[in-house]
């Protein structure tokens, strides 16, 4: 993250600096700082809500119910979390989150899933290969129906506008394969 | 479409319910639970508050830069000999930094194109296939405290680098244009 946030500063200034656009750059800064406490506000209130129902799942035994039964499929990915780890139910959550779109608990299930991750690794600050999986399967953007952009395409008079959701299943599945192979691989070259 | 939609409505509803009426059922104090639960959030959004302003503020340097024209600009040739529209680049480069300038863009595109054209279709594959790569990151390192990311982040930017190329060909074989 280092190395992308030094390169995107870097370019911003001298391009701002070439294009005698200093003064916006000037103001964009406070402007990117004003959004980020917006949007910290709107995870605030999500991350809270998605917390406290998952707190409850846990005190009431739910959440093992759940774990069970999905399993199977986290596990393939995941081999080195023990089975009745909280994380196998966390991570699954947010992925079923990101399969129907729900943007909104997707995230704080996520930020639970690494959270959880992170107990099996305590106190380390470099990332364990399963928080690498876990990013990258979210970084891929599974989702079933994309309905924010078949709702743009519809609004602007498209023929068919649901005929983008098979093209993009096909990219996001294939692109996620080709990100998590990478991963793989480069963990047995290291090894 | 539209059972698919219908089951993206329900699922939340439903599983409150269901989570809020098992925790009665299992005689859980569920109110003073939930609020426990809530309580922990607070201290995550503000361990996550720096790595968002970070990368909030220099994306949105980034684009004001005019740093977006200039890759545009040379981008053009190359696009051009493979039959890509330029648009295309503009929602690759952009869809990883940020969600809603992306959405802005792509909405420009359906716009000024048609929405059945090349531009707009690849457009719309790359915005459904594509995660806003760096929030994701930051949110998600920055609430365990991850310093070192090891091979991740250019794992990452060379899998949205192929995820656009994946996106463009794919459009290409399901919709063959002229």
């Amino acid at each position: 993250m280092n190395t992308v946030w030094v390169l995107l500063i870097v370019i911003s200034v001298l391009f701002s600096f070439l294009n005698g656009r200093l003064d916006a750059f000037t103001k964009s800064i406070f402007e990117g700082a004003k959004s980020a406490v917006e949007v910290s506000l709107f995870l605030l209130g999500i991350v809270s809500l998605w917390l406290g129902i998952t707190k409850v799942i846990e005190d009431s035994g739910l959440i093992h119910h759940l774990s069970k039964f999905f399993q199977s499929f986290v596990r393939r990915l995941f081999r080195n979390i023990p089975p009745d780890h909280p994380a196998i139910t966390s991570i699954t959550l947010n992925f079923l989150a990101n399969v129907f779109g729900l943007g909104n608990a997707a995230t704080p299930l996520g930020i639970k899933a690494m959270q959880d991750l992170k107990t099996l690794h305590p106190g380390g600050e470099t990332i364990t290969f399963e928080m690498m999986v876990f990013i990258v399967v979210n970084t891929a953007s599974i989702q079933l129906i994309p309905f924010t952009v078949i709702g743009i395409l519809a609004d602007y008079g498209s023929k068919d506008p649901a005929a983008i959701v098979l093209p993009t299943l096909l990219a996001t599945f294939l692109s996620a394969l080709f990100a998590l192979g990478i991963l793989f691989a480069i963990r047995r070259l290291l090894k | 479409m539209k059972t698919v939609g219908l089951i993206s409505q329900l699922i939340i509803p439903l599983f409150i319910l269901f989570a809020i009426l098992y925790g009665c059922a299992k005689k859980v104090r569920v109110y003073d639970c939930f609020v426990s639960g809530a309580k922990s959030g607070v201290g995550v959004v503000f361990r996550v508050f720096p790595y968002l302003l970070a990368i909030f503020v220099a994306v949105k340097a980034f684009q004001t830069s005019g740093a977006f024209e200039f890759a545009q600009v040379w981008l053009r040739g190359p696009l051009e000999f493979f039959h890509v529209p330029i648009d295309v680049v503009t929602i690759g480069l952009i869809k990883p930094l940020s969600g809603s300038a992306s959405l802005g863009v792509f909405t420009n595109v359906v716009k000024t194109n048609g929405p059945d054209s090349l531009a707009s279709l690849i457009s719309a594959v790359i915005m459904g296939s594509a995660e806003t790569t760096f929030y994701v990151l930051a949110v998600y390192l920055g609430a365990v405290g991850i310093k070192r990311t090891r091979y991740l982040v250019p794992v990452c930017v060379f899998a949205d680098l192929v995820g656009i190329i994946i996106a463009i060909t794919i459009v290409k074989f399901f919709f063959p244009f002229g």
